[in-house]
């Protein structure tokens, strides 16, 4: 398979049904990107195709072919909603973390608190509450 | 009582960045399943498929070349989990007592030749019991007495009785458990994971692997929260990597998937919670009489110690001269019960505070003036006549929680609504708690936990077996040592929670991580100011070599504890905190909706405001959905809805947004006045919930409140008639 991966083009010879979670962990070494429950319900593997947040985890690596992938890796550190999250508190134990940052990211600047709310609602944190990862995001 | 301050404090009471933030959110943070391990195998576990029963044979019906295989004949030491009782297998034997009981395990190094493997095993099935009530077989009893019950009912004008039910409830850190077990040349072992305990794990394995403690070394990973749900459960799947480990002779690596998870680890208590209650006219409690029965599942593991901080919390944060509590943990055919966030605590303090608004209501009060009569103050007894001090806000919390709301106005408001003929869909409730931080009890001194400091050319190391689960382990330690120190936050590190590298500062549990682990590490850091003098950390290493100091936990002197009479100072120290929520209730799915929460809470000193209105928050967050939503189906004693898609956990569109208004009232032996905050915040949401359904008309006695139980509690038939 062909994709751009983080802006660097990549060629894998993967199965065409493995879990594009798995490619990205296994394959790529990217290991930010976290599974949480695999079903698609807590949000924990979003990455970006084509700059749409996708649960990575049910996605086939056939289905990235052509696409533009985005994970958390991609964002180099120097995202102002990174930075935000590590002073507004929007990170506790982290494991929710990538995830919601790149489903924070495909909401672009500026959002609404109704439209956080919904756009983040794919994405489970069991620690903050959500309030400080509202914080985060509105801040930055 | 004065805030105490220094003019030293440049760390404590600020947002500093947190520690590991940046790992964090870049995703270079490593968890256990994020580490490579060269000649890795996967592990797997093959469990019971019954509650209860013998097993009669075992059969493998598949090609077993390159496998490993694991039984119970292949444990060189004890075959349990060590913790309390030492009840529990690693591996069963004969006998299984719950479904997904481990028997067998297997590992392969491919992953899907592994998950092919189909294991066969025949039962003689028994009859298994799934009610703690009636069940014979008993992990604790505990009882409390205090004053004299009968002459309490005597005095009272009125007798309150009533049953308040709740339901298991499952940690759901969103990081499954997982551990890797490395095998060590000399035949000892290393695990690396996801914990909360590195100690516990450490313990249990020398056990279950007859190992001397220093062949076997465990290591704290980043760890995806816990809540309890790392607290002993890592032990059991650290047991099982291992022996696998062993047996293959190269790395085994067991991350259960979220099923697994859900369906074998442990969870909160259930239990049976009931309350009778005497009361004069004016309010006044004159005997309160409980009675706690709590679901132990089928192991001890942590049941009596869950059981003890349930039954000390069950009278409330209320004065009463005359207290009868009987406590009781009982066995069932059901996967084993054990920590969460709280400790037995939410659920015996919803009882007695959906039980305060009903006998409000007996009387013709309301929910404010009878906890106003009836809150502890400075000088009063708890149940087990411990006598409060100054730093007891219960008054203070309340009082706050109520004028920032204007809560009697929204009270009135919908009240007047309903009595116009009008059934209400809005209610509004509130409810008044604390939590006692650290262990309970003789606890503290039992554990005789450690902490060190190493001085290091930059600064000082932190070194404690404490562990980073989310709360903000790291960074709170590293500002009391920088502003006891007098040295920047930015020249203090610490060490990762390796039992190779650090003492044993006990479990990372129960509130204590900043109260009493933090006060250790304040008195190391007091010790070191007087060895530096006016010396820097560089001049000191070269003129005298390496510093490291040492501490144990200290007694404060005032306190005692009597094991057998259950009397005394059960916690050094408790936090106060009261909750209001609105709810709104939908007419036609039943379904309540929290709109507006808030959350006072008085903590000692919040050493970083931030990260202490965090655990706030997320403690809240989970405590509305163990009220609402959070539902374990057990069905022939299997967890039915172990998924995502039907065990629900809040999501955005689902959690309020909360207030948090936090008070500073110091403990005298916190460091910079510092008491527990993690666990409270779950105590409160379920009664203040279940309150406001009751405002709005629904007489709830049972969590979660589906809509089905909120449907079926609507005291009047035309509920939403309006």
């Amino acid at each position: 398979m062909r994709f751009t991966l983080n802006g660097a083009r990549r060629r894998l010879s993967v199965h065409p049904m493995k879990r594009l979670l798995d490619v990205l962990r296994e394959d790529c070494a990217l290991t930010g990107t976290k599974e949480g429950c695999g079903e698609g319900e807590c949000g924990a593997c979003t990455v970006l195709i084509d700059g749409a947040p996708v649960n990575s985890c049910l996605v086939p690596a056939a289905h990235v072919e052509g696409c533009g992938v985005t994970t958390i890796e991609g964002l180099g550190g120097r995202h102002p909603l990174q930075r935000a999250f590590v002073e507004y508190g929007g990170a506790q134990c982290g494991i929710c973390t990538p995830g919601m940052i790149m489903a924070a990211v495909a909401l672009g600047k500026g959002p609404t608190l109704d439209r956080i709310r919904v756009g983040l609602a794919g994405n489970l944190c069991r620690c903050t509450g959500y309030s400080a990862i509202y914080r985060s995001i509105q801040q930055h | 009582m004065a805030r105490r301050t220094t003019s030293a404090q440049r760390a404590v009471g600020r947002n500093v960045l947190r520690k590991e933030g940046v790992a964090k959110v870049t995703g270079a943070a490593q968890y256990i399943d994020d580490i490579r391990f060269p000649g890795l195998l996967y592990g797997r576990t093959i469990r019971s498929t019954i509650p209860s029963g013998d097993i009669t044979g075992i059969r493998f019906d598949f090609d077993t070349t390159g496998f490993t295989i694991v039984d119970y004949r292949d444990v060189p030491g004890r075959n349990i989990v060590a913790l309390i009782d030492d009840d529990q297998p690693c591996l069963a034997e004969r006998t299984v007592r719950h479904v997904a009981e481990p028997i067998v395990l297997l590992a392969h190094e491919d992953r899907e030749r592994l998950l092919a493997a189909d294991v066969h095993i025949e039962y003689a099935p028994s009859t298994p019991n799934y009610d703690a009530e009636s069940s014979p077989r008993l992990f604790k009893t505990i009882a409390i007495d205090k004053g004299d019950l009968a002459a309490g009912f005597a005095a009272a004008d009125r007798i309150v009785e009533g049953e308040y039910r709740v339901g298991h409830q499952e940690q759901l850190y969103i990081e499954p458990n997982g551990v890797v077990a490395v095998p060590e040349p000399d035949g000892g072992i290393t695990v690396h994971g996801s914990m909360q305990c590195p100690y516990y794990v450490h313990r249990a394995l020398t056990v279950l692997l007859g190992l001397p403690p220093d062949r076997v070394r465990v290591v704290q990973t980043e760890t995806g929260g816990g809540f309890g749900g790392k607290e002993e459960y890592p032990s059991m799947i650290a047991g099982h990597a291992a022996l696998l480990a062993r047996k293959a002779k190269r790395p085994v690596k067991i991350v259960y998937d979220r099923v697994e998870d859900m369906l074998a680890t442990t969870k909160r208590h259930p239990g049976v919670i009931r309350h009778r209650t005497g009361v004069a006219r004016d309010g006044r409690l004159t005997a309160m009489d409980i009675d706690v029965v709590f679901d132990g599942g089928a192991y001890a593991t942590l049941s009596a110690v869950v059981l003890s901080r349930g039954v000390i919390h069950a009278s409330g944060p209320y004065r009463c001269d005359n207290v009868r509590v009987r406590g009781r943990a009982a066995m069932t055919n059901t996967p084993p019960n054990g920590a969460f966030r709280g400790f037995g605590a939410p659920q015996t303090q919803f009882a007695v505070e959906v039980h305060m608004d009903r006998i409000a209501e007996a009387l013709g009060l309301d929910p404010v003036r009878v906890r106003e009569v009836n809150a502890l103050r400075p000088g009063d007894t708890t149940a087990t006549g411990q006598r409060l001090g100054g730093d007891c806000s219960a008054l203070e919390v309340l009082r706050e929680a109520v004028t920032r709301t204007d809560f009697m106005r929204t009270w009135h408001g919908l009240q007047g609504a309903r009595s116009s003929g009008h059934a209400s869909r809005r209610g509004i409730g509130l409810s008044l708690f604390f939590h006692g931080s650290g262990f309970t009890g003789s606890g503290e001194v039992k554990l005789a936990s450690k902490a060190s400091l190493a001085l290091t050319e930059r600064g000082v190391r932190i070194l404690v077996a404490s562990t980073e689960i989310g709360q903000g382990t790291r960074t709170m330690h590293a500002q009391i040592v920088a502003d006891t120190l007098g040295i920047p936050y930015d020249a203090v590190e610490v060490n990762a929670a390796d039992t190779g590298e650090v003492p044993d500062s006990g479990p990372t549990v129960a509130s204590r991580t900043c109260m009493v682990v933090g006060r250790i590490l304040q008195r190391c850091a007091e010790e070191m100011r007087a060895r530096l003098g006016r010396l820097t950390a560089r001049q000191y290493l070269r003129r005298h070599g390496p510093l490291v100091i040492t501490k144990e936990y200290e007694r404060p002197t005032e306190l005692s504890w009597d094991d057998n009479r259950y009397r005394g100072d059960a916690y050094g120290a408790y936090g106060w905190a009261c909750d209001v929520v609105e709810v709104e209730i939908d007419p036609v799915t039943w379904q309540a909706t929290p709109t507006a929460f808030t959350a006072v809470h008085e903590i000692g000193k919040a050493i970083h405001p931030m990260l202490a209105a965090g655990q706030i928050e997320g403690g809240t967050a989970q405590g509305i959905g163990y009220a609402l939503f959070e539902e374990v189906v057990m069905r022939d004693g299997r967890m039915a809805n172990s998924q995502l898609t039907n065990y629900i956990i809040p999501t955005t569109l689902d959690t309020p947004a909360i207030e948090v208004m936090m008070l500073e009232n110091p403990y005298t032996h916190g460091p910079f006045g510092a008491k527990g905050v993690g666990e409270m915040p779950i105590d409160g949401p379920a009664p203040a919930v279940v309150n406001a359904l009751r405002h709005a008309g629904f007489d709830v006695r049972e969590i979660p409140a589906t809509p089905e139980k909120i449907m079926r509690a609507r005291r009047h038939p035309d509920a939403f008639h309006a």
